[in-house]
């Protein structure tokens, strides 16, 4: 029996590999990477948001030989990240207010464009409250006029930066400053809030994608291939919030595969209003697994617990494992 | 005014902002113990050469290798391997085939004709090592490494102790063996032949010798009281193995019992088969279970259509026939006769019951003891009689060949350190092995083990050629890319990746990282993504 020795303990799987080709691994390998966003910001200890901006924008800014321009939304990301007199970009950055991230950035790509400078990209940043909830007008209309902007949202699934409020991207069953764990549901309702990825999809521009700060190689090969389209596209990130989940500072990379891998997160691409991949799940987990180390869900499990509720959530994901076919390609 | 583009207030970077300061525990890169070699009875370094053979380093990895260990190519075919059944990697799928990624090292380095770093130069000490079996020749080469003057005297006529006169060569080609420990003599190690030690005291003082190792081994083969008739024959496994491997092919007859349950006892009734013997049976007091054989040793005998009989004892020897007791086993678990019998055709009988240290020599050593019949050391493996060392199967030990190899390094360590007047080195902290739940194992690719060729079951009966064969190329390398690297980096630059705050450094390009503690927060991240276990989070002293 010969084997052939194409893959390294990792595979592709890990950030780099000191075996693979150096084109294999992903940018953060890269020595030269730009670090986007650099140290000294004032992100939490563990922050997925922080960690998820520098994937995307070394990503977007490699793509495009640089010639990137950025436009942040209010938020968790634009506060840690720029108190006067200090930034931690190391790229144009451009913040007006909360909620027009995506018609600023719709502004700045018409001005290079008409100034004869398209060559320069541009990309929106914001949190998920940012998006799917102030912000939604001007992304729904940025989306609609198909403007050459890649809108980035970092979804940590509240409002982080003013102390923990329920957005439209809440999970049902998670207590926030605004959803108690109090009464006979405690935390947030289930069956509101957006799909902000659907909504996207439905807008039929040419690139939506989901990604979390779980799976790199995916996440940036979607950045890549954004960058590569023109017109409106849209990226959706899942980043756990040491400070808003309740959860150790050491486990945002594992809570994010957790999601992927309950089937609760689902990592998707779609192109033209057509859903064209979804990444499927190693290793499948059952909701609890992800739900019980974050404190915003420990009233589903303290004394007798809520099954009832878990059940719920565990439907939600077995909707979104039937809905994109998540276990279709096991391996 | 000169600003960047898009840039309108002045501004500095975050970079004056230290916020390491939040710190309450620091990553530190760690190196683990693997469990591998935690398990290794010869010390290798086992995760450190499969890293150096994953990215086809093959002479770097059997370099490391040889550090530790002379004898890549025989312990690649004899070894019973302990460091795979320790394996982290069984526990995801299958443990990783250190022993077959040994052998192709080891035979790598044959065809290519590797040849042993250099002595030292030379310190003017002069040691004497009875015995040329794996003990003695692990320890003259380490002590030749050190620059030591090293003499090897045996009895036999040409050196390797067991390794040469046991284990037959169906399991171990003597080209390979002879190409192994041609290297020692390549090296400066004198081997003094047919050079039995009757004296160690006057020996030692004629040749002018600072220290001995006894490295004699158990030569002398158990007997046990058989009421035999005078046609039968009565042999013992050594002896038949012994001949064997000189050459001589001795007619056993068609119907072979062999008395045992040990290794010898396989390979005596695996050789039995070679010699024309239609059936050979092996007969054991005790059950499967209890078998001291080695697991692969007993399925290879089986395949080679070696039958066994459990639970049973010889009673009486006769002419073409023997009468079998059988036994049961108490509560104790020890086995009890029954007063039933059986009958065996059996032409001859070998004696597989183990063996013995034989003392004649030890006798002579004043300050010496001899417990159990094996020698009394000390951590330093030495004896009661100062600069008298001792190893292998003639001191209490597990016997193979790996541990005899184990016991000549720590030997010859404990020598060095007598001979420079210094204390022994320090026994090392005992550390935990890396567990299995040390590790990400999320990171890891799906990877079944290889499996090494074997010769046709219905071929080998008629040869005393090899029946396993090595790996190829390409399978070696996947065989040693499966490795977890088990609490040592593997450069997977997971941590370089994950820290929010950008806080690891990749230093000069290479797989080495370190942490800008002006900037890491703590948060765990890089320890908690590490595959392999190789970062530790550290309370920081307030
Ligand atoms: C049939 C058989 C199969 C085995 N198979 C395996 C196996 O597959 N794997 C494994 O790991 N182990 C195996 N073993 C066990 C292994 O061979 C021994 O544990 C190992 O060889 C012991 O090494 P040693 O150096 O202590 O002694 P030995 O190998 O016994 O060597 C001792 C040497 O000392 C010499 N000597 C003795 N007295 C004197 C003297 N007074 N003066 C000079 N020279 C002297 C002898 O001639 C001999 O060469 C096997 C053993 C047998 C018998
Ligand atoms: C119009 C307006 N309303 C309220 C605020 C206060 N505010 C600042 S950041 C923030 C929350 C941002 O939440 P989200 O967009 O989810 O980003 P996160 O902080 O969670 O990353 C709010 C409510 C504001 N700056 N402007
Ligand atoms: S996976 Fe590698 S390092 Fe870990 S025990 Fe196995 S061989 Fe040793
Ligand atoms: S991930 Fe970064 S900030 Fe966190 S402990 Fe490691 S080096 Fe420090
Ligand atoms: S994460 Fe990867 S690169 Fe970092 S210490 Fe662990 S094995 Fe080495």
């Amino acid at each position: 029996m010969t084997q052939t020795a194409k893959f390294y303990q990792v595979g592709s799987r890990a950030v780099g590999n000191r075996l693979l080709p150096l084109d294999q691994r992903t940018e953060q390998a890269n020595p030269e990477r730009r670090n986007a966003l650099t140290s000294g910001h004032r992100a939490c200890q563990g922050c997925g948001e922080a960690l998820a901006a520098r994937y995307v924008l070394d990503a977007a800014a490699h793509a495009v030989g640089g010639r990137l321009v950025t436009v942040n939304a209010t938020g968790c990301l634009e506060v840690f990240s720029t108190p006067y007199p200090e930034s931690a970009w190391q790229l144009p950055w451009l913040h007006s207010v909360f909620a027009n991230a995506a018609s600023v950035a719709s502004g700045v790509a018409a001005g290079l464009r008409t100034t004869g400078r398209g060559d320069i990209r541009v990309l929106a940043q914001g949190g998920d409250g940012g998006t799917v909830d102030i912000g939604f007008a001007c992304l729904s209309g940025m989306f609609e006029r198909n403007d050459d902007v890649l809108y980035v949202c970092y979804d940590n699934q509240a409002y982080m930066n003013t102390g923990v409020q329920r957005s439209g991207a809440t999970p049902g069953g998670a207590r926030t400053a605004t959803t108690e764990a109090v009464g006979a549901e405690p935390g947030n309702l289930f069956g509101i809030g957006k799909d902000a990825a659907r909504i996207a999809i439905a807008h039929d521009i040419p690139y939506v994608a989901t990604a979390t700060v779980a799976e790199l190689h995916d996440l940036e090969a979607k950045v890549r291939k954004a960058m590569s389209i023109r017109g409106a596209r849209y990226l959706h990130v899942l980043v756990p919030c040491p400070l808003g989940w309740g959860s150790a500072t050491s486990e945002t990379v594992r809570l994010a595969r957790l999601a992927q891998r309950s089937g609760l997160f689902p990592v998707i691409e779609a192109e033209g209003g057509v859903v064209t991949s979804a990444l499927p799940i190693r290793g499948r987990v059952p909701v609890e697994e992800y739900l019980r180390p974050q404190r915003r869900y420990a009233h589903l499990f303290r004394g007798e617990g809520r099954p009832d509720l878990v059940a719920r959530v565990q439907r939600l994901a077995d909707q979104n494992i039937v809905r994109y076919g998540l276990l279709d390609e096991e391996s | 005014m000169n600003k960047p583009f898009a840039i309108t207030l002045d501004v500095r970077s975050s970079l004056a902002n230290h916020t390491g300061m939040w710190r309450s525990e620091r990553p530190v890169y760690t190196a683990g113990l693997p469990p591998c070699q935690h398990a290794c009875p010869a010390g290798e370094h086992v995760q450190a050469w499969l890293y150096a053979a994953e990215d086809g380093s093959y002479e770097s990895a059997w370099r490391r290798l040889v550090q530790d260990n002379p004898f890549p190519a025989v312990m690649g075919r004899v070894c019973y391997h302990p460091c795979e059944t320790a394996c982290n990697r069984a526990e995801l799928d299958s443990a990783v085939g250190i022993n077959s990624v040994e052998r192709f090292l080891g035979d790598r380095a044959i065809d290519a004709g590797w040849r042993l770093p250099d002595a030292a130069p030379a310190t003017g000490r002069r040691v004497l090592v009875v015995g040329a079996g794996p003990c003695g020749l692990s320890a003259a080469y380490q002590l030749r490494r050190l620059g030591h003057e090293v003499h090897v005297h045996d009895a036999g006529e040409e050196p390797g102790g067991m390794m040469r006169h046991g284990i037959p060569t169906f399991r171990l080609p003597r080209d390979v063996l002879d190409i192994e420990i041609a290297r020692l003599a390549d090296l400066g190690v004198t081997f003094c032949m047919n050079s039995k030690v009757t004296d160690l005291r006057e020996t030692m003082r004629a040749g002018g010798f600072d220290a001995a190792l006894i490295a004699i081994g158990a030569q002398l083969s158990r007997r046990a009281y058989l009421p035999a008739g005078q046609a039968s024959r009565v042999l013992d496994a050594l002896s038949v193995l012994g001949s064997v491997a000189d050459g001589e092919r001795p007619g056993l007859g068609r119907a072979v019992v062999v008395y045992g349950g040990g290794n010898t006892a396989m390979d005596a009734a695996r050789t039995a088969r070679r010699l024309g013997a239609d059936d050979a049976v092996v007969v054991y007091r005790r059950t499967q279970a209890q078998m001291p054989a080695d697991r692969q040793e007993l399925d290879e005998a089986l395949a080679e259509g070696v039958r066994i009989k459990w639970l049973r004892t010889i009673a009486a020897v006769g002419e073409g026939s023997l009468t079998l007791e059988k036994m049961t086993l108490d509560e104790a678990g020890l086995p009890q006769p029954t007063g039933e019998f059986e009958e065996l055709a059996g032409d001859a009988v070998v004696l597989a019951l183990g063996q013995d240290v034989d003392r004649s020599l030890l006798d002579t050593v004043p300050g010496l003891r001899v417990v159990d019949g094996v020698i009394e050391v000390d951590e330093a493996m030495m004896t009661g009689s100062p600069g008298v060392f001792a190893g292998g199967d003639a001191v209490p030990t597990d016997r193979s060949v790996t541990h005899s190899i184990g016991h000549g390094r720590r030997a010859a360590v404990a020598i060095d350190s007598w001979l420079r007047r210094q204390d022994p080195p320090a026994q090392r902290q005992e550390r935990d092995p890396v567990p299995y739940s040390g590790l990400n194992t999320w990171y890891y690719s799906d990877a079944p083990r290889s499996v090494r060729p074997r010769l046709e079951a219905a071929r080998r009966t008629d040869t005393f050629g090899e029946v396993v064969g090595g790996l190829d190329e390409d399978t070696a390398l996947f065989e040693a890319r499966r490795c977890l690297s088990c609490g040592n980096c593997f450069g997977c630059d997971n941590c370089l990746g994950v820290c929010p705050d950008n806080a690891v450094i990749k230093l000069d390009g290479a797989n080495h990282y370190a942490i800008d503690l002006d900037y890491c927060k703590g948060c765990g991240l890089c320890a908690a993504e590490c595959p392999c276990g190789a970062i530790e989070m550290v309370p920081e002293e307030s």
